[in-house]
C-alpha cells in the first residue's frame, strides 16, 4: 500500500507540473515546475518526507538508465553532425570542464569569505 | 523477427542489463573512461548495428523508462529538501556561483563558435548545450538553432560532465560538497547530477537546484549573446 499512496503523490505532482507548463507561457519544464512544487508541499508539511522517500529515492536510484535510450538515439543524428563533429565535441568538452572548474571555484571562494562557512558541513 | 520487432520489453531489459555491464566493468577495469551509462549506450548501438533492430524499435521498448525521467526530475526535490538549510545559509554563494558558471557557459562557446568558424545556426544551437534537454530545446528554438544539433550537444555534454566529472573536481582541486554539487549540475545538467547524487547527498541536493537555476538563467542568456555570431 504504501508504494501506492506515494506514487499518487509523485505522479500526481508530476501531472500539475504538466499542466502548468501547458498553460503558462515560460519556458520551464514539467520536471522543474513538479520539482519546485514538491520542494514547497514538503517545506509547508502537506507532504511529509516519508510520504514520498522509498518511491522517491528509487526514482534517483534508476535515473541513470533513463538518459539511455536518448543516447543510444545519437545514432539517428550522425549524418546530421558528421561534417561538424570535430569542432562540436572539442567545444562541448572543453566547455563543460570550464564550467565546472569556475563555477566549482566561485562557489568555494564565495563560501570561503561568505558568513556561511560553518554551514558548509552538517 | 516478429517477436523482436513487436516485444514490449525486449528493448527495456537489454537497456537495463547493458547498464549493469556498464557498472560491473567499470568495477573490475576501475579507468573513469568507462562510464556505465557511456558504456551502456555503446553496448545498445553495438546491438542494434550486430541485429539490424532499428532505433525506433528499440525504442518503442525503451521508451518506457525515458517516461519515467520527468517524476525522476520531480523527485529531485527532496535531497534538495534534506539540504535546504545548506541553501539558506550559502544563498548569494550558491546563486552566484552559478551564474558566473551560465556566463562562462555561453562566453566559452561564443569564443570557440569563433575559433572554429561556426555559422550562426550552430552558434545558437549550441549555447544551450549545458541546460537540462526540455528548457533548452525552447531555448535553442526561439534563438533560430536547430533543436536536434541541440540535443545532441545536451547529451555529449551530459554524459561526459557524468565520465570526467570527479576526476576534473580533483583536478581543479575542487574539495567542497556543495561546489562539487553545483560545478556538476552547471556544467553538465541531469546526467551530471545522477553521478552528483552517487557522490552524496549534498553534493545530489545542490546539482538538482543547478538544473533549475542554470536552466532559467541560460533563458535570459542566451537571447543576450545570440547576435554575437
Amino acid at each position: 500500500m504504501r508504494y501506492i499512496g506515494e506514487c499518487a503523490i509523485i505522479f500526481g505532482i508530476t501531472l500539475v507540473g504538466e499542466l502548468l507548463n501547458a498553460v503558462l507561457p515560460f519556458p520551464v519544464p514539467a520536471g522543474v515546475y513538479g520539482l519546485f512544487l514538491l520542494l514547497f508541499l514538503l517545506c509547508k508539511g502537506i507532504v511529509k518526507l516519508e510520504d514520498v522517500e522509498a518511491t522517491g529515492n528509487f526514482f534517483l536510484d534508476i535515473m541513470p538508465i533513463m538518459f539511455i535510450p536518448a543516447t543510444v538515439g545519437l545514432i539517428e543524428q550522425f549524418g546530421l553532425i558528421k561534417e561538424i563533429l570535430v569542432p562540436i565535441v572539442v567545444i562541448s568538452l572543453l566547455s563543460t570542464l570550464a564550467v565546472m572548474a569556475v563555477t566549482g571555484k566561485t562557489a568555494e571562494l564565495m563560501m570561503g569569505k561568505g558568513k556561511g562557512k560553518e554551514g558548509d558541513r552538517q | 523477427m516478429t517477436f523482436v520487432q513487436e516485444s514490449m520489453y525486449l528493448g527495456f531489459i537489454f537497456t537495463i542489463l547493458a547498464y549493469l555491464f556498464g557498472v560491473w566493468l567499470k568495477k573490475k577495469v576501475g579507468w573513469a573512461v568507462l562510464n556505465p551509462l557511456l558504456v551502456a549506450a555503446v553496448v545498445v548501438i553495438g546491438g542494434l548495428l550486430l541485429t539490424g533492430i532499428d532505433y525506433e524499435t528499440y525504442n518503442q521498448s525503451a521508451q518506457h523508462i525515458s517516461y519515467l525521467l520527468t517524476p525522476a526530475t520531480v523527485c529531485l526535490a527532496i535531497p534538495l529538501y534534506k539540504q535546504l538549510h545548506l541553501l539558506q545559509k550559502n544563498f548569494v554563494a550558491v546563486i552566484v556561483a552559478i551564474l558566473s558558471g551560465v556566463a562562462t557557459s555561453v562566453l566559452c562557446i561564443f569564443a570557440m563558435c569563433l575559433l572554429f568558424q561556426m555559422d550562426h545556426i550552430s552558434y545558437v544551437s549550441m549555447l544551450p548545450k549545458s541546460i537540462t534537454t526540455a528548457i533548452a530545446m525552447g531555448v535553442s528554438q526561439e534563438a533560430g538553432g536547430v533543436v536536434t544539433l541541440t540535443v545532441v550537444c545536451i547529451m555529449i555534454t551530459g554524459i561526459f560532465g557524468n565520465m570526467i566529472g570527479e576526476t576534473a573536481l580533483r583536478w581543479f582541486r575542487i574539495k567542497e560538497p556543495m561546489a562539487k554539487g553545483l560545478a556538476l549540475g552547471t556544467s553538465a545538467h541531469a546526467i551530471g547530477t545522477t553521478k552528483a547524487l552517487e557522490l552524496g547527498e549534498v553534493e545530489g541536493a545542490m546539482s538538482s537546484l543547478s538544473i533549475a537555476v542554470a536552466g532559467l538563467l541560460t533563458v535570459i542568456a542566451v537571447p543576450v549573446v545570440s547576435g554575437w555570431i
